[in-house]
């Protein structure tokens, strides 16, 4: 029962976090002191250290998404349910933070907030439909239910992504006139800002895992409440 | 050992950690007809629903006519009839063609026999063709009734089929219960008229199987006193 | 194979006669997507120059919407009495159930647009005699039903029903929305040449999510 308990691992916890908070405060270091200053874009360009990567683990909490939602409908087991939950929740909160840094690096660069470039209305698309689905965990009638239909949103959107995707790279060859900013943003990166890149974006899958961990250790304290609310015949 | 109708062996529902059915234990010989009282909010319910495929198990075995759940829920559906408290009926059909279109998902051969076979003996000729919105309660429960035999079940599923039958409709149903020779496993809460079915009777309490015995063994007086034992 | 087909006819057929006695879902689109059409022609202002600009994207995202409508009536049908138990109990496979429902779905929608489009044709002054039309709308319905069936089982048994259904229908067609706007759009112009890959895309949407849709309704469906 002990092994349950997810204050029991405190101490490791405190370790962890003391451990991402330097790693996290190191790869700020880099990014600002030790990173080159772009020459077209000037010091904006810095905002790719981390939109870049808050799309890459947007991007992997969805198929995380996808594995969870796979396995819970194939073994029926909670933890499964409880890793797609985790995962989506974060997936949204990054990819949302991705479309606000988006758009902080797209005004001086572009001209332009928004654009309807195919990334980034898929993007859009992709955090619409992760929104639906954590209002369909909330709105469903039991917490199994929710489960369940939630593992066949995570299904459905997954595999919708690569098709809205080319859908809308169809679209933009269409209308080429709507589209105003160009249509690959990256140049060459020079090797010390490559080197920072892959680093911000190992820095910030330690923080998913994190993050998820933390998320799934609560779901774990939830049960147990439940469980000995229901021992206990309090509701 | 004999051959069995149901058997369900430490099965556990839970919805939301609440736990509806705890480790229950049954199992019901071909041809044995049970009838299970219980409070309400005991488990009776559930059961029946799972029985009739249309509930998982949090844990658990069970089989039905010596076949496996959830693995045959197809060929279980084809053997077991379920009447419950819904009628499971389409409002703007007609009562026969609702039956029909029962008959049709049940594969049923000479069907339209079959429906007028079912329709005399339940006494619901005369309304066939009109659309069961139509109809009083009473007539679309006997409806349901016909509904849930259209495809001979070997086994009868029941939860309470007595609510909403008037005195000429418990008895017809009596009879064909008797008649068609099936398991039966019903819920209800008037004794007197599980006991005119029963060849064995159990009480659900807590979400388990809390008392079983042989009709024969037991007056109706005896077994009320039992059953407010149990339902405290 | 007749264990598969005929069920799904059987469904199919139930709720034909039972939408030819109720007229709920084909009224409700067709109304509702010739009420958005009147309603777009006036915010739109079509003239000659603009009407293709605007017919293709104001026709779809009213049968669209309209849809999402009809799609809520068509499970609610089945659930408010129970009857969803009624077809559970049946000896079929859910798959068998899922193909039956979105039959019956996919026939109301295509026989509302039948109307739907000729009546835009006439309200905004454009021929649309092309092979291509009956094409664009079949695949899109076929594709829109396909998801629309899924999700309008979930979101029947959801609290607010109404707002999930489009919430989480929308976003996973925008392909199909887009596919049909523009290939709509490109035989209006008169130069079908971009329509084969719109075409493509919709046959390919179609079949993934029919595919797909089968196979994830049993967990929809069980308890």
């Amino acid at each position: 029962m002990d092994s349950n308990n997810p204050y029991k691992s405190f101490d490791v916890r405190v370790f962890l976090i003391s451990v991402l908070a330097a790693i996290m405060i190191t790869n700020l270091a880099l990014i600002f002191f030790w990173a080159p200053t772009e020459m077209v874009m000037g010091l904006v360009q810095k905002v790719l250290y981390v939109h870049v990567p808050l799309a890459w683990i947007g991007f992997l909490a969805f198929f995380v998404v996808f594995i969870g939602s796979v396995m819970y409908l194939w073994k029926k087991t909670q933890p499964w349910d409880g890793l797609a939950q985790a995962a989506a929740e974060v997936g949204v909160l990054c990819t949302t933070l991705m479309l606000v840094t988006g758009a902080i690096w797209a005004k001086p660069v572009w001209g332009v907030w928004w654009t309807w470039d195919p990334r980034l209305t898929t993007s859009t698309i992709l955090w619409l439909m992760y929104v639906g689905y954590l209002m369909l965990r909330g709105y469903a009638p039991s917490r199994e239910q929710g489960a369940r239909y939630a593992a066949v949103m995570g299904i459905v959107a997954f595999v919708n992504v690569p098709i809205v995707y080319y859908s809308t790279i169809l679209w933009r060859t269409v209308h080429p006139e709507m589209v105003i900013g160009p249509a690959s943003e990256t140049g060459n990166l020079d090797s010390q800002m490559r080197t920072v890149l892959l680093f911000s974006a190992l820095t910030f899958t330690l923080l998913f895992v994190y993050l998820v961990k933390e998320r799934l250790a609560l779901t774990c304290a939830y049960d147990r409440i439940l469980s000995i609310r229901h021992k206990e015949g309090i509701y | 050992m004999t051959e069995q109708a149901a058997r369900l062996q430490s099965v556990t529902k839970s919805y939301d950690e609440a736990p509806i059915l705890r480790d229950l234990n049954l199992s019901v010989n071909v041809g044995e007809r049970l009838v299970l009282f219980g409070a309400n909010g005991s488990g009776k319910t559930t059961l029946v629903r799972m029985l009739a495929t249309l509930i998982k198990p949090t844990s658990g075995f069970i089989e039905i006519d010596g076949m496996e759940l959830p693995k045959h829920g197809v060929r279980v559906r084809q053997n077991i009839g379920v009447l419950t408290h819904q009628y499971l009926l389409y409002d703007d059909l007609t009562g026969y063609e609702n039956l029909r279109f029962f008959g049709k998902m049940f594969r049923v051969d000479h069907l339209t026999e079959r429906i007028m076979y079912l329709a005399e003996m339940i006494g619901i000729s005369d309304k066939l063709h009109v659309r069961t919105r139509t109809l009083s309660h009473g007539m679309q429960k006997r409806f349901s009734l016909a509904r849930a035999l259209i495809h001979s079940p070997s086994i009868l599923i029941m939860d309470e089929p007595e609510t909403g039958l008037d005195q000429e409709a418990i008895e017809i149903l009596v009879n064909i219960v008797k008649s068609v020779k099936s398991s039966l496993i019903m819920t209800t809460h008037n004794v007197e008229f599980g006991f005119r079915l029963a060849d064995r009777v159990g009480i659900i309490s807590g979400g388990s199987i809390a008392y079983q015995e042989r009709r024969d063994a037991l007056d109706v007086q005896e077994f009320k006193k039992i059953l407010t034992q149990h339902s405290v | 194979m007749n264990y598969f087909l005929i069920p799904i006819l059987q469904i199919a057929y139930k709720d034909i006669i039972l939408e030819l006695r109720t007229k709920d879902i084909f009224v409700t689109i067709l109304i509702f997507a010739l009420l958005m059409g009147v309603i777009f022609s006036f915010v739109f202002v079509p003239t000659k120059q603009n009407v293709v600009l605007i017919l293709p994207g104001t026709l779809w995202v009213s049968i669209t919407f309209a849809g999402v409508l009809g799609f809520n009536r068509s499970l609610v049908l089945e659930k408010d009495k129970g009857n969803l138990d009624g077809l559970l109990l049946c000896p079929v496979t859910r798959d068998v159930i899922y193909f039956g429902k979105f039959l019956g779905l996919f026939l109301f929608m295509i026989s509302a647009e039948i109307f739907i489009v000729p009546l835009y044709a006439v309200l905004y002054n454009v021929s649309i005699l092309d092979v291509g039309i009956p094409v664009i709308v079949i695949l899109t319905t076929i594709g829109f039903a396909a998801v629309g069936t899924l999700f309008s089982a979930i979101c029947v048994n959801t609290r607010s029903r109404e707002v999930m259904l489009p919430i989480l229908l929308l976003p996973v067609s925008v392909p199909i929305i887009v596919a049909a706007v523009e290939g709509t759009r490109s035989i209006l112009e008169g130069s079908p040449v971009g329509i084969e890959r719109w075409v493509q895309l919709l046959a390919a949407f179609d079949v993934i999510f029919l595919v797909l849709a089968a196979f994830t309704f049993g967990a929809v469906l069980e308890e």
